[in-house]
């Protein structure tokens, strides 16, 4: 559905009476341009994606390359007297270069928060769709699952799992993947279950459409808007997941330079190097706190009610 | 009959209920011939909407349809597979619904969703497709059709949509098209010109229409054969002239009595009304459900009632004798 619906002679002069409270420059501005959320959080998001894939242009260093003549030399804004020009955001207590750390962590949470969400959206759509449209028994097998998946701890599944099959990204993301898709039913659920009472789901069938035709034509261009929020929201969900992992020495393991990881690996030096913590820390906030405001934007574009 | 293009006997939908099975349509029998149009008239909640889901398979999965012959241009629609009922529905025939501005899917230009049925049914490539829209919404009325095509359903009014709708049904030149209600949604001042289109159509490509509707002014305006239904059952059935000429049931009587004639009535005079409630249809319903409003009610309307029949194929339900209800016109 285009978003600026142009809108008809009658309709303009009617806006253009009741436009007095309302300033002429905001009226004309296509919706999503009002949203400073959604701007910002897009450029934050594209800037991270950007440096992620550009990682071994960008960074300045090897992240895996150990120089122990060079540890943990403070970044220049914390002591301007030690820093090292090559090492603009210094080094850590294994003297690798922290700024390549960190450009390649957004690699990881990214891949993690991406291919999670890709999983758990796969697995939640199809089964919140199919129970949506359905009802019934299949509804009941849904609803079912996603009870049992809620009554399942996190923490305490990955950590199970990972003691039998060993850390790595690949577990992580699998782990993630399964653990996370009960939103996605919930909601596509709920999406679908109104969706399918509309006449055109009728409509589609006195035509002559099949089922897997009808979901994947029918209902789910209608429930997009809807999936789009939720794995926006289930991404940023997987990225923290994963720093949590991390840090507990359960998700991905050392020498990848997981945020998560990097975080763990600096609470042993928290007292007397502070920004080593707070780096990480902070990439993983901005990275949540833009995925969920780009979500938030979107939502807001979508609902009816956001119309103007 | 033997020439009917839709034939329906002894059809009946049942759905259960907690209070127990609602008989919606009870042994309902139709038939439509190609070039003639049917109109089925009743009040709301009469079955009237479900006796055209039901014959084309599309009832609620609680509903239960049974019937001796569902049968459209000599194919047994009971007997066919859903693979085959898919392939016939959108293509031999057809179905225009009651609200326009819920038909279509929002998601999706007009165009594409018109091009889908054209294409899927294996008429022809997507070039063909688009010509065949664009001289259909022509044809019912659109200007700029080629435009439209590009437009999403919001962007267009409920009577173009409802003539988009009409577009559709017709894309594959079907045999049989089943409008039920078209005109409801509608403002009255499009509302006549939706049918006379619809009338038009019909006549032009010499198909079968099934036009249900509540309101018996359409129905003397464009129907060919006309069947009174009333609590899911048809109560009287004939030749459109026939039956508002010389209507034998008293429920028909009723409607026509409804329907304001301003040449024909003094100013000031009262409309007809029928007094009363539909009676549920929860559980056996025995006798004719007409009874408890008919002011000529019976001792033997209690009883099961044979329908009658007198000439021109005009088919009635009632224990009446024939002239009781004749007006001097």
């Amino acid at each position: 559905m285009p978003g600026s619906t142009p809108v008809s002679a009658p309709g303009e002069e009617l806006a253009a009476q009741a436009a007095l409270p309302v300033p002429a420059a905001r009226r004309r501005r296509p919706r999503w341009q009002r949203n400073l959320g959604l701007i910002s959080s897009a450029l934050v998001l594209a800037a991270i994606v950007i440096a992620a894939l550009a990682a071994p242009w960008l960074a300045p260093h090897d992240p895996y390359v150990q120089s122990l003549n060079d540890r943990l030399l403070p970044p220049f804004f914390v002591d301007a007297e030690r820093a090292v020009p090559s090492h603009p955001l210094g080094t850590d207590n294994l003297g690798r270069d922290y700024l390549s750390r960190l450009l390649y962590g957004a690699r990881i949470s990214l891949l993690i928060g991406f291919f999670a969400m890709v999983v758990s959206g796969l697995i939640g759509t199809v089964m919140g769709v199919l129970a949506g449209y359905f009802g019934g028994r299949t509804d009941t097998v849904v609803s079912f699952l996603v009870t049992t998946r809620l009554s399942l701890p996190i923490i305490m599944v990955a950590l199970a799992v990972v003691s039998v099959f060993g850390g790595s990204l690949e577990v992580v993301v699998l782990v993630l993947g399964f653990l996370l898709w009960d939103r996605f039913a919930v909601v596509m659920r709920s999406a679908t279950h109104q969706v399918r009472g509309r006449e055109y789901i009728l409509a589609a069938q006195a035509i002559g459409c099949s089922v897997p035709r009808i979901l994947w034509q029918e209902v789910l261009p209608n429930v997009l808007s809807s999936l789009v929020v939720i794995a926006s929201y289930e991404m940023a969900q997987a990225i923290l997941l994963e720093a949590a992992l991390s840090f507990l020495g359960l998700g991905v393991q050392p020498p990848l330079p997981s945020w998560g990881l990097m975080v763990s690996e600096a609470k042993e030096v928290m007292l007397f190097e502070p920004w080593m913590i707070m780096l990480p820390g902070a990439a993983i906030c901005v990275l949540v706190l833009a995925i969920n405001l780009l979500g938030d934007g979107i939502r807001d574009l979508t609902v009816p009610e956001g119309r103007a | 009959m033997s020439d009917a293009l839709l034939e329906v006997t002894g059809l009946s939908v049942d759905i259960p209920t907690e209070a127990g099975v609602l008989h919606a349509v009870r042994d309902v029998s139709l038939s439509v011939r190609r070039g003639e149009t049917l109109c089925v008239v009743g009040e709301s909640g009469c079955g009237k909407s479900l006796t055209s889901l039901a014959i084309m398979g599309l009832l609620p999965p609680t509903a239960q349809r049974r019937a001796q012959r569902i049968v459209l241009a000599g194919e047994d629609l009971q007997a066919a597979p859903a693979r085959r009922l898919r392939a016939l529905r959108g293509d031999r025939m057809a179905m225009v619904f009651q609200d326009p501005m819920t038909c279509l899917n929002p998601a999706w230009t007009i165009g594409n969703q018109l091009e889908e049925i054209f294409t899927r049914h294996g008429k022809g490539n997507r070039r063909a497709a688009h010509d065949r829209a664009v001289a259909l919404l022509e044809r019912v009325g659109i200007a700029n059709a080629a435009g439209r095509l590009s437009q999403y359903p919001h962007q267009l009014s409920g009577g173009l949509r409802q003539r988009v709708m009409i577009a559709m049904a017709l894309m594959c030149s079907p045999d049989l098209v089943l409008a039920d209600e078209p005109t409801t949604a509608l403002d009255a001042t499009i509302q006549l010109g939706i049918l006379q289109l619809l009338a038009e159509l019909q006549a032009e490509m010499h198909m079968g229409l099934m036009l249900v509707t509540h309101d018996l002014g359409v129905v003397a305006r464009i129907a060919d054969r006309v069947a009174v239904m009333y609590a899911g059952e048809v109560v009287e059935e004939g030749p459109a002239r026939t039956v508002f000429t010389t209507p034998r049931h008293p429920y028909t009587r009723g409607l026509i009595d409804c329907i304001p004639q301003p040449d024909r009535m003094a100013p000031g005079q009262r409309l007809g009304t029928i007094p009363g409630m539909v009676p549920s249809l929860v559980g056996d319903v025995q006798g004719c459900a007409f009874r408890t409003r008919c002011a000529f009610a019976r001792p033997e309307c209690a009883a099961t009632v044979a329908p009658r029949h007198g000439p021109d194929a005009h088919m009635w339900r009632c224990v009446l004798p024939p002239e009781t209800l004749d007006r001097a016109a």
